[in-house]
């Protein structure tokens, strides 16, 4: 442990020297703006911005990406808020009742309150991460192909109990999407399934694209070449903030989140997309308006 | 009647043959040891068990004939201009591409006067290229032309 904390105290007193703090200050702000792009999420940005971080030195270089990775999962809450359309996967639960806040002139609150939730959550997981990295190690390199299935089986339980109308309409779907899961190769195979000799889709379809397809452009068919332009909301700066109420009824969720989110994020792989359909799920229950989720 | 819900639930049997039928090509192996085709064949069924129910009980839903499809113009478009996009990317190249498409987007659908359409559409062609090709070194397509 004293060693542990003898290493933070030395990370600690480079990360928060000037220079570092503008090239971590620099890299959040491109990150956000490379995450508002529609379907480019943080690691797309990465490697769209890695040729930026060429000069830098080794320290420099880490921060600025370190900085493009959380601005650009932020950035992604931001076009899920605003134009219900997921900058990246883990960002597809915030499409519904962040873009249904927005419709009610409360996207400013919004983009605020998951500012703030992805800003405790962040910090939180990392210094819990710093803490508990070994036994936590330890833990996720036991997970073996019987755990993952049982964390996705997990996944679709929760999807099945999310959904607020037919259980019918909902289980179909779920059986669409993993369908649309087969197309690319067989992980015990190696065989093209449904790929038609595109290379592309031997990777498989990913959610990004789905869910860009099944929110972003349901939308953009639905408002493109309206007669009347849309009208634009023009909030004071007073109205860009959440209200008390909404701070109050924020708090809690934050706080689940977060401990959700680094006990399932810990998990290699997809768990970063499951953990935000749980959160919503467990908020969904516990909430005594579920009626008024999205 | 023709309903939402059985239009839906005949959509996903339909579906669900299209995988049947493509699965033949692929070995289907058994339970103790699933081929590349098990699981989508086992999925593809369960499907078309839900497009049954779906149609068997889907009689109380709107009808398709209630469903507004007053935006379906706009719809055909854009679908047209992505398929455009898809196919000449790699042949006419980047700029020219999203040149083409972003114009035509704003031209007939947005309904924007041609001169602005024709700038906007060029600048953003240009300016996406510089930025990215040129600064950020990600290879984009140059076509045929050099574009």
């Amino acid at each position: 442990m004293a060693e542990t904390l003898s290493n933070l105290v030395l990370g600690f007193s480079i990360a928060l020297s000037p220079p570092i703090l503008l090239y971590a200050f620099v890299g959040c702000a491109v990150g956000t703006l490379v995450g508002v792009l529609p379907g480019v999420g943080p690691l797309a940005g990465i490697s769209l911005l890695l040729p930026a971080t060429f000069g830098l030195d080794a320290t420099r270089a880490i921060v600025m990406l370190a900085g493009i990775y959380y601005g650009a999962m932020y950035g992604g809450s931001t076009t899920s808020i605003l134009m219900r359309i997921p900058g990246e996967a883990a960002s597809v639960m915030t499409c519904i009742d962040g873009y249904a806040m927005a419709r009610k002139g409360r996207a400013g609150a919004a983009l605020a309150i998951a500012a703030v939730g992805s800003y405790i959550a962040g910090t939180v997981s990392v210094v819990g991460l710093m803490l508990l990295a070994p036994p936590l190690a330890f833990f996720a390199l036991r997970f073996g192909p019987p755990e993952y299935f049982a964390l996705l089986v997990l996944g679709l339980l929760v999807l099945a109990y999310m959904s607020s109308g037919s259980m019918l309409r909902a289980l179909a779907m779920a059986t669409l999407g993993l369908l649309l899961g087969m197309v690319g190769i067989d992980q015990m195979t190696g065989y093209f399934r449904y790929s038609y000799g595109v290379v592309e889709l031997g990777d498989g379809i990913g959610v990004v694209p789905v869910a860009v397809g099944l929110f972003g452009l349901a939308e953009i068919l639905a408002t493109a070449g309206l007669p009347a332009a849309p009208q634009v909301v023009k909030p004071k700066l007073r109205e860009l903030l959440p209200t008390r109420q909404e701070w109050r009824d924020s708090a809690w969720p934050i706080v689940r989140g977060t401990v959700l989110g680094f006990l399932i994020g810990i998990v290699p792989g997809s768990a970063h997309i499951i953990s935000s359909f749980v959160s919503y799920a467990v908020e969904r229950k516990l909430s005594k308006r579920p009626e008024e989720f999205g | 009647m023709l309903t939402t819900d059985r239009v839906a639930g005949a959509a996903l049997v339909l579906v669900a043959l299209v995988v049947f039928w493509e699965s033949r090509r692929l070995p289907l192996g058994g339970f103790r040891n699933p081929g590349p085709a098990y699981m989508p064949v086992v999925l593809a069924a369960a499907l078309v068990g839900f497009g049954a129910l779906l149609i068997a009980l889907g009689g109380k839903t709107s009808s398709l004939a209630s469903v507004g499809w007053t935006e379906w113009r706009h719809a055909v478009a854009i679908f047209i201009v992505c398929a455009f996009a898809a196919l000449a990317l790699e042949r006419l190249g980047f700029r020219a591409t999203i040149a083409l498409s972003l114009a035509f987007l704003l031209r007939v659908v947005e309904r924007r006067g041609s001169v602005f359409s024709a700038a906007l559409s060029i600048a953003f062609a240009a300016g996406a290229f510089f930025l990215f090709d040129t600064l950020l070194r990600v290879p984009l397509p140059r076509g045929s032309l050099g574009f």
